[in-house]
């Protein structure tokens, strides 16, 4: 007993995670980071107009949400741009990430540097650069444009991720099934790609969240028919905040969050297993 | 990794496709955009093709140049915040007891998968005259006029006044503060993580107080990280255009919105293309700081 209590007692020099001082900090560190976006949450369950004051628990306003027509079509746009994003992307982001773990070839740094741009670059450089592209090329803005340019911005982020998966790969696996008669085919298709999978499904989700989220590059390449869930968002916050507006962004938080610790608990798996092994 | 001549088919099949799409949907319509920020604008708004400097020695003009300008003081403040805020709750972190380590750096990451217009939109709802932060204060106010009251100064404190939150830079900052947290703590997590508490412990033996261990000691080691954060952070918000169009006033527009204007209601390609031009070559700029800070550090880890 007193042992316990003279251990909790002192704390070492180092041991910030147990300074008063330090847990504070994290605290309000946290509290910076949670009070906005958990308020929005909880007020979208608030029986009040004025959303302010506290009413009463209440799904009126996911009602009005899930049936308002014009957000209905831009929640249906965003999922169709974001479906045929992340497979077109997360295919091309596969051989991308692939052959730049594969290959060595002249030029490869400057190309590296090259592929990984739409990373970095401002959003706004790229969203201003698709329009001018789009209507020099005079092609109607719409899904198609959109979906086109998710799928840029989405390669360099599947591939990253296919190549961190790819480094933990034995090259003697394909070695051997060469050596047991299989030719290149039966060995990408039966040894690299099950390999690969859980890459994939991680770039996957990662294009599909990316695509679903973006709104910069969305702004400038949607048409007027063409709205996605965040532009028709954005279009509704300009002019107030509502309780129906809060409701379906929290909608759009549960489907995002949900995504991405999908894609976390994928990744932890099997960098246990391969630290098992 | 093997020679792509060994393999001179898988390698076409493997980098070719996805080359061509980035080469069609990114890299040429950035090469439109630099020939345009050449061009000139005819008199419907169309787009003459020419050779003239006279759209970045628009930028040069007053009203524009401190747009510019206010860009990097916003981008400057807000870094010099995020490593305020940062660095202490990498630390935290960093030092926390290992079971903890992997919940806290997640719960920094999570709010970040969180789309950016809803986490910008959220401080709408928390700065407006009628938002959160507001409501707070005007509950406050009542209880302590309901206190006075109670002591017979009942008009001391006269009606509530909402403050003006929003809006005005201020916001424009808490915001892009906001948004870009992650981006510091992560990388000055890793190093912090990684670096050797021996030299801490070292120091704290030879007689350094906290703090003096932790200006000669701890951010010198993990300036690597510190800086790779705060470059990350200042590109980011540099270019940010979301977070100034909708917390920020007339008198909050960044370089961003500067583009975005001309590209929309001035019409204007030309000059919004040499912008952009001006506003990448400052990214790139940023980014080659970083690479050869980074060069810098592993050849010293090497040495």
């Amino acid at each position: 007993m007193s042992a316990t209590r003279s251990l909790r007692r002192r704390v070492g020099p180092l041991e910030y995670g147990r300074k008063g001082w330090m847990q504070l900090v994290m605290f309000l560190g946290f509290f910076f980071l949670y009070f906005p976006i958990v308020s929005l949450v909880a007020f979208s369950f608030n029986d009040s107009k004025r959303n302010i004051v506290w009413q009463g628990f209440t799904l009126r306003y996911y009602e009005m949400a899930l049936n308002n027509q014009a957000l209905h079509t831009a929640f249906t746009n965003s999922l169709f741009i974001a479906t045929v994003s992340t497979l077109v992307s997360t295919v091309l982001g596969a051989m991308l990430g692939l052959a730049l773990y594969r290959f060595r070839f002249p030029g490869k740094g400057p190309f590296e540097g090259w592929v990984h741009l739409p990373i970095v670059i401002p959003e706004i450089c790229m969203g201003v650069a698709a329009l001018a592209f789009f209507a020099r090329l005079d092609i109607p803005l719409g899904l198609f444009t959109i979906t086109v340019s998710h799928i840029a911005f989405s390669i360099p982020f599947v591939a990253v991720v296919i190549r961190a998966r790819m480094a933990g790969f034995d090259m003697a696996l394909e070695e051997a099934s060469l050596d047991l008669g299989a030719n290149q085919w039966q060995t990408f298709w039966n040894v690299t790609i099950p390999y690969m999978l859980p890459g994939i499904v991680a770039g996957a989700l990662l294009a599909f969240t990316l695509s679903l989220d973006d709104f910069v590059i969305t702004f400038f390449t949607s048409g007027p028919g063409s709205t996605t869930f965040p532009v028709k968002v954005y279009s509704m916050v300009r002019f107030s905040v509502t309780p129906e507006v809060n409701a379906a962004s929290s909608i759009l938080i549960a489907i995002t969050l949900t995504l991405t610790v999908a894609a976390l608990a994928i990744q932890s798996r099997w960098t246990r297993k391969r630290g098992d092994a | 990794m093997e020679s792509w001549r060994r393999n001179k088919l898988a390698f076409a099949i493997l980098t070719l496709p996805p080359s061509a799409w980035l080469v069609v949907f990114f890299t040429l319509p950035l090469v439109i955009v630099w020939l345009y920020s050449f061009a000139e604008r005819g008199p419907q708004g169309q787009i003459l093709l020419a050779f003239t400097f006279a759209n970045y020695d628009r930028a040069l003009e007053w009203i524009h140049l401190s747009i510019i300008w206010k860009s990097v003081w916003i981008a400057a403040i807000t870094t010099t915040l995020c490593f305020v805020i940062g660095f202490p709750l990498a630390m935290g972190i960093a030092f926390a007891p290992r079971r903890f380590k992997n919940p806290l750096l997640l719960l920094v990451v999570l709010p970040f998968w969180t789309n950016l217009l809803i986490r910008t939109y959220a401080w709408i709802a928390v700065l407006r005259t009628r938002g959160f932060l507001n409501f707070g204060l005007e509950w406050l106010h009542d209880q302590v006029a309901g206190a006075l009251a109670l002591v017979g100064l009942s008009d001391l404190l006269g009606p509530f006044q909402p403050l003006e939150l929003l809006y005005n830079q201020y916001a424009v900052i808490i915001g892009l503060v906001y948004v870009h947290l992650p981006f510091l703590v992560l990388p000055v997590y890793a190093t912090l993580e990684k670096l050797d508490k021996a030299y801490l412990e070292a120091a704290l033996d030879l007689g350094a107080g906290q703090w003096r261990m932790l200006w000669t000691v701890t951010i010198p080691l993990a300036l690597p990280g510190i800086v790779s954060g705060c470059l990350l952070v200042s590109i980011l918000s540099l270019g940010s255009f979301l977070t100034p169009d909708l917390l920020g006033g007339t008198d909050s527009a960044m370089i961003g919105n500067l583009i975005a204007r001309q590209f929309s209601s001035s019409r204007d390609w030309p000059f919004g293309a040499a912008l952009s031009f001006l506003l990448l070559y400052a990214t790139f700029l940023i980014l080659w700081v970083r690479a050869a800070q980074a060069g810098r550090s592993t050849a010293s880890e090497a040495a």
